[in-house]
């Protein structure tokens, strides 16, 4: 019985996604600080409201603050056969977890010899731009996708939110589900479908440079794509939805297309996902390449607060038409 | 309060400790010769937190281990060769060599894992108890930790976290007085254990870790109230380490004399001589005993040893469910 497709927030279709899984996932349960309790009953952005009206409040459990054993807990408690969903409130506290995420639970499956599945979601948000600053603002998803054993999300759309997350919960495998908080509001069509991982989607069309990124810089990429085509410039942007697994075939046919690469993020450039994605292009796909490809991150600083500052330090509209002239030049 | 059979806890758990302790004495030997890689960490003296604990347990318990936990995992029920040929890094091992001593992991039986990380047992076991709670499956839990890992962030969360929503969950305190080389003395300003989980709201009890008898007996008081919706229960059992912490540990910071007073106190004499007392056991069924499980880890020793090693291809699998993903 599939619903009717409809525009709706990215936070209603987190919202409607979770609703959807503890209906049809008896094992699944959502945890986390202030999820029921806040605001209008939803959590910070409102994506976990009404969830304990509805499946009450042994499937939809408040939380002390006490990220470094939830963590852990929600790791035994998917190897012994639940699938919970523990949201984190801001990603930057996911560090006071990190023995539970990196040697629990992304290791459990290998080191007892794939034995446990850790089918276990981390719904948390990265990202700058609401003046949160530098403990509630970094972007993260480059740390999580280096660690074998994890999957490593990162929804670009409302569509793609509800269907990542109704996937996630799915696989049997740790995932990071990293939600951007200045996107939470953001509009687009949702089709209420599970979306599988390692699949980019092609954003735009173009014919001339492939720009690959996510999230905020996605929704950037596309704007410079107008301003590139204003001047005869046909981008084609490529959301690559989910850093691990990754799926570069697209980006090989994208590149085979252009021979032109541009990559951006909001995680900090250096050692960023970008150097991977290029890496790999240019380790495979050297021949088709007729310039060297640009990558575009955040600075190497934390998040400021103050608002000119903070947009100074992320990749702008600007400079992503600046980077795709560089490498057309 | 829980009876105590001398047939059915006792001469078992005599027999389970002894054995335990055959294989135990078998580690630095083998570590000697090369065969264990990296480090492992033999309870030589601690058996009867790890049996009396067990007895109480049915398979479908999960135990949540640490860096020191052959012997929470053989008392749970885990097959001594299989464990052998884990520690040895072999195929037969539980986890087919990839977890070795401080990563055995026995899905079938609740084995969580012995865990190289100090204290992440504390949190596991938390979960499988969250998980026995959302699901309904009316297990229980048990984490062991050390006194060491009592020092750790985790224990106050756990604790807290455990009351709250009243887990079934026991968290076995083993004080065998030092983390690694540091002393409780040097490293612990308030020694009574029990108040830790009394401040949580955990109820807390010491007991004699060389006593096996009492060890099983707050253990089935424990996990009775954990599996009637009761909530958790710190039990700070007292024991101690003959052996080094590690094989090759130099152990110059304790003196011979405290290790000898400790010897005086061994839990297998000690439940030997009180069955034996009881009438429950003689010295021939004992010695007759001892010899049967000697050939027993002896031969658990063989089948590790001729466990052949794993085959390189499987270094690459198992990091994810689908194997496309791993790259």
């Amino acid at each position: 019985m599939s619903k009717t497709p409809k525009s709706m927030s990215t936070w209603r279709a987190l919202n409607a996604a979770l609703h959807d899984i503890l209906a049809d996932t008896p094992e699944s349960f959502v945890l986390g600080e202030d999820i029921t309790t806040w605001g209008t009953g939803g959590g910070i952005y409102g994506v976990t409201r009404k969830l304990a009206d509805v499946y009450g409040k042994n499937r939809v459990m408040d939380t002390p603050i006490s990220e470094e054993v939830l963590i852990s807990a929600v790791t035994a408690a998917a190897a012994r056969g639940t699938r919970p969903i523990l949201e984190i409130m801001y990603s930057d506290f996911s560090f006071l977890g990190f023995d539970g995420i990196i040697n629990q639970a992304a290791k459990s499956r290998y080191m007892f010899g794939g034995q446990f599945d850790v089918p276990l979601v981390i719904r948390t948000n990265g990202g700058s731009g609401i003046g949160k600053a530098a403990q509630h603002s970094q972007s993260l998803e480059t740390l999580f996708a280096h660690i074998p054993g994890l999957e490593v999300v990162v929804p670009g759309t409302p569509g793609d939110a509800y269907g990542l997350l109704r996937h996630a919960v799915t696989t049997n495998n740790p995932t990071i589900f990293l939600e951007h908080k200045n996107q939470y509001y953001d509009k687009g069509l949702v089709d209420f479908e599970p979306l599988p991982f390692g699949q980019a989607r092609i954003a735009r069309v173009g014919t001339d440079v492939t720009i690959v990124a996510t999230q905020q810089i996605l929704a950037r990429a596309l704007v410079a794509a107008e301003i590139l085509e204003a001047d005869g410039i046909s981008a084609e942007v490529i959301d690559p939805r989910t850093l691990f697994p990754f799926d570069m075939d697209t980006v090989y046919a994208s590149v085979a297309k252009t021979r032109h690469l541009v990559v951006g993020h909001e995680a900090v450039r250096d050692y960023g996902w970008g150097a991977e994605f290029v890496a790999e292009v240019v380790e495979n796909s050297w021949d088709k390449l007729d310039a060297a490809p640009v990558r575009l991150g955040a600075a190497r600083t934390p998040i400021p607060y103050s608002e000119e500052l903070e947009a100074a330090v992320i990749p702008t509209v600007d400079k992503i038409v600046a980077a795709v002239r560089r490498t057309l030049a | 309060m829980p009876d105590f059979d001398n047939e059915k806890q006792g001469i078992t758990g005599l027999r389970l400790m002894a054995k335990i302790r055959e294989f135990e004495r078998r580690m630095p030997l083998l570590s000697e010769e090369g065969l264990i890689r990296g480090s492992t960490h033999p309870s030589v003296g601690m058996e009867a937190v790890a049996v009396g604990v067990s007895l109480a347990l049915e398979t479908g318990d999960a135990v949540a281990s640490n860096h020191r936990g052959h012997a929470h995992t053989l008392a749970k029920g885990a097959d001594f060769g299989r464990t052998m040929a884990e520690i040895l890094g072999r195929a037969d091992g539980y986890c087919g060599g990839k977890g070795g001593s401080m990563h055995i992991g026995v899905k079938e039986i609740g084995v969580l894992g012995t865990n190289g990380i100090v204290g992440a047992g504390i949190g596991i076991a938390t979960g499988s108890a969250l998980a026995a709670k959302v699901s309904g499956d009316g297990s229980v839990a048990v984490a062991y930790f050390g006194d060491g890992a009592s020092n750790q962030g985790v224990l106050a969360e756990a604790f807290n976290l455990a009351a709250i929503w009243n887990l079934p969950v026991i968290f076995v305190l083993e004080n065998n007085h030092y983390a690694q080389s540091a002393s409780i003395e040097e490293m612990v300003a308030q020694p009574d254990f029990t108040k830790r989980g009394e401040a949580y709201g955990v109820k807390s009890v010491a007991v004699n870790g060389m006593d096996m008898r009492d060890v099983y007996l707050a253990a089935r008081e424990a996990v009775d109230k954990a599996r009637a919706g009761d909530g958790p229960t710190l039990i700070v059992a007292d024991t101690y380490r003959y052996l080094g912490h590690m094989a090759g540990d130099t152990e110059i910071y304790r003196d011979a004399d405290e290790v000898k007073q400790w010897h005086d106190k061994d839990p297998i004499a000690f439940l030997a001589s009180n069955l034996i007392e009881a009438g429950a056991l003689d010295d021939a069924r004992w010695t007759a005993m001892q010899a049967e499980l000697t050939s027993e880890v002896q031969a658990a020793e063989d089948f590790a040893r001729k466990s052949p090693f794993p085959d390189v291809s499987t270094a690459f699998t198992d990091v994810y469910d689908k194997e496309e993903v791993s790259r």
